[in-house]
């Protein structure tokens, strides 16, 4: 979230100009067919059946997906498979590393009718705009903290519940070693994007020992260890609880507490070598529509939209509008920074080592 | 063409395809992850890798990892103890004393689980384990008073998967080691006055050990290497050296970590058969001794 200030005048001038190309840009997508393939985490909105469905109608373009587990599984996708993905999701702490590499290539916004409508803070972020280029279109922002089972627990206060002896073997923890680093910091209070003080945080991790019922490690997952009652409160991300919540029916509540929460943001990125650009940016185009993001949000459940129209259009009440709409809860928002390589292989270690003393 | 010569040509072409697709399929893959090993970084989108022993020297400098190669050997010992005591005996009974169209019938629901997908193997467990599942209902039904039975993501839970997973291969070697023991032999023990347990450890055991070697070989080299199991099934106890060299191809791009951690495993499970390798020559020279 550094530079926000220059790029954020930047895009004002062009914003007239972005609104002028609009019109073209759809004149354009009319005439982009074939078949586009998306890389992106299974059941995160591009492969909503019936929004692949309204897309074909609209454009005349198929739309295929491929999956992946993990940001790095994803990287090595588009390494070993250049020419194949045409739209890959990546968070925007990773789009550096890929612009880097080359493995994704510069949008052309003119073809994005739906970009002036963009949150100038998530659209022009330092992290999608790299040397000058978008290199990622803003999509989603969300919270990564904790829910609980509202039929079964008090509401929590603090961060500290998850370390509360009287929830011992009751929580759930998503196993991954920058997010464990990252909610130990915050508990802490450390940045969590530079924590001053290691040490305190492997103490933090390894006081879970006990706490700890079961990992999860992917959204379907929770919401089966939550309905069985494996544990009863447990890591999240804030538009898998409101899915939980809507699609799934499930008593929890998501919290972001005191101590502050893990924001993220997610940008729509095109392939380097993409087999169908044109059909890529009309896809990018149609994920950051208001038509789409209503739907998906009020019928299925979703984080929050990068397009401020899409937001407002939420009806009264949608918690995407009232907990991520107010300001004193942006403020206690840790954005996620890259992280280094090197940084990242050390989380990883501590990890794998607090989790061995776990199993002890 | 000399009848020598022929015979060898005809040797050649039989195997060459063979060990062509030996070469393409384990030699070739397994060499590329040995090269990763003593990289610094995998040479994969523009990286210049430089040539170094670090990842090898990490596995002694960190002392979680002499704790988690323990932990994967233990498993691969006590899932192997487990097949042997599950599955010896239903080779036994099998060969023995099944004949006919049950021998078939057992056999293919013994082979079942290898046509489903492993994922499904590992999932269905937390079907059946988790508090309120299936086996805590059974025993509740059985036992109204019982306790809850916390089995589900725990090391047992574990054992209990992959010991599943890998019966049949149990199961299969042990019966053709004991469906090929001349019921002559068991007979003349009998009629010498062996009793039926002296039998079975004097003889149909002894016999029957080269199928239980390969059966505990087939068996405890994947499972010290497993990871998929452990993670879904171990929760916080599923930590072993398997999740963790998945770990460095998954969450880090740690190739060359990774590629050094499965040699050292590799060179682990050799080590361990290879200790047991004089014990098992011994024995094994005893069952052909004693069946010519």
């Amino acid at each position: 979230m550094v530079d926000k200030g220059f790029w954020g005048s930047r895009r004002a001038f062009g914003a007239a100009f972005v609104a002028g190309t609009a019109l073209l840009a759809l004149a354009g997508t009319a005439h982009a067919e074939g078949t586009i393939r998306v890389l992106n985490w299974q059941g995160y909105g591009t492969d909503e059946a019936w929004a692949v469905e309204l897309f074909e109608q609209k454009t005349g373009i198929k739309v295929e997906h491929d999956y992946f587990n993990s940001e790095q599984e994803m990287l090595t996708k588009l390494r070993t498979s250049p020419g194949t993905y045409d739209v890959v999701l990546i968070n925007s702490s990773f789009t550096g590393d890929a612009a880097a590499e080359g493995l994704i290539q510069p949008i052309d916004t003119s073809k994005i009718g739906n970009w002036g409508a963009l949150t100038p803070a998530y659209r022009d972020n330092a992290m999608l705009n790299i040397d000058g280029k978008v290199m990622g279109v803003a999509w989603l922002w969300g919270v990564t903290s904790f829910a609980y089972n509202t039929e079964k627990l008090g509401a929590p206060g603090s961060i500290g519940a998850l370390w509360d002896p009287a929830n011992a073997g009751r929580v759930g923890w998503r196993d991954d070693a920058v997010e464990a680093v990252q909610l130990a910091a915050l508990a802490t209070g450390q940045n969590m994007n530079d924590p001053a003080d290691m040490n305190v945080i492997r103490e933090k991790l390894r006081a879970l020992k006990g706490q700890i019922a079961t990992f999860w490690s992917s959204e379907d997952e929770w919401n089966k260890l939550m309905s069985s009652g494996a544990f009863d409160l447990a890591t999240y991300w804030s538009g898998s609880a409101s899915r939980s919540k809507t699609a799934f029916g499930l008593p929890v509540e998501f919290v972001i507490p005191p101590e502050g929460a893990i924001g993220w943001l997610d940008g729509l990125s095109i392939a380097a070598g993409a087999p169908n650009p044109d059909g890529a940016h009309a896809f990018i185009d149609f994920m950051d529509s208001a038509e789409f993001y209503v739907k998906w949000d009020t019928e299925v459940g979703a984080p929050a939209s990068a397009n401020a129209e899409a937001m407002a259009a939420l009806p009264e009440g949608a918690f995407n509008r009232v907990v991520l709409g107010d300001p004193a809860v942006g403020e206690r928002l840790q954005f996620m920074a890259p992280i280094p390589e090197e940084r990242r292989q050390a989380y990883l270690e501590l990890w794998q080592e607090t989790k061995t003393y776990f199993a002890e | 063409m000399s009848e020598t010569a022929r015979r060898r040509r005809a040797i050649v072409g039989l195997t060459a395809p063979a060990y062509l697709w030996l070469l393409l399929t384990i030699f070739l893959p397994l060499a590329a992850m040995l090269c990763f090993s003593v990289l610094t970084v995998a040479p994969i989108g523009g990286r210049e890798p430089a040539l170094t022993l670090k990842h090898y020297a990490a596995f002694l400098e960190k002392d979680f990892y002499r704790d988690l190669t323990w932990r994967s050997v233990r498993l691969g010992l006590d899932v192997t103890f487990w097949c042997v005591v599950v599955g010896y005996p239903a080779a036994f009974a099998l060969a023995r004393h099944v004949r006919g169209c049950w021998r078939e019938a057992l056999f293919l629901l013994i082979v079942l689980p290898f046509w489903s997908n492993g994922l499904v193997r590992v999932f269905s467990w937390t079907i059946v384990l988790r508090d309120g599942g299936l086996l805590d209902r059974a025993v509740h039904w059985v036992v109204p008073g019982a306790g809850a039975l916390d089995i589900i993501y725990s090391y047992p839970a574990t054992v209990i998967g992959l010991v599943h997973s890998f019966v049949p291969y149990m199961i299969l070697t042990c019966y053709l080691s004991l469906q090929a023991i001349d019921d002559s032999l068991i007979e003349a023990a009998r009629s010498l006055g062996a009793s039926a347990a002296r039998t079975f450890l004097r003889v149909v055991l002894p016999l029957s050990l080269p199928g239980l070697v390969a059966g505990a070989v087939l068996i405890f080299v994947p499972v010290v290497g497993s990871f998929m199991e452990p993670r879904i099934l171990g929760g916080t106890q599923g930590i072993m050296l398997g999740t963790v060299i998945e770990d460095q191809f998954t969450t880090v791009f740690n190739w060359p970590l990774g590629a050094a951690l499965s040699f050292i495993l590799l060179a682990i499970v050799l080590a361990v058969m290879l200790a047991a390798l004089p014990v098992l020559r011994g024995r094994l020279a005893g069952a052909e001794g004693a069946s010519s």
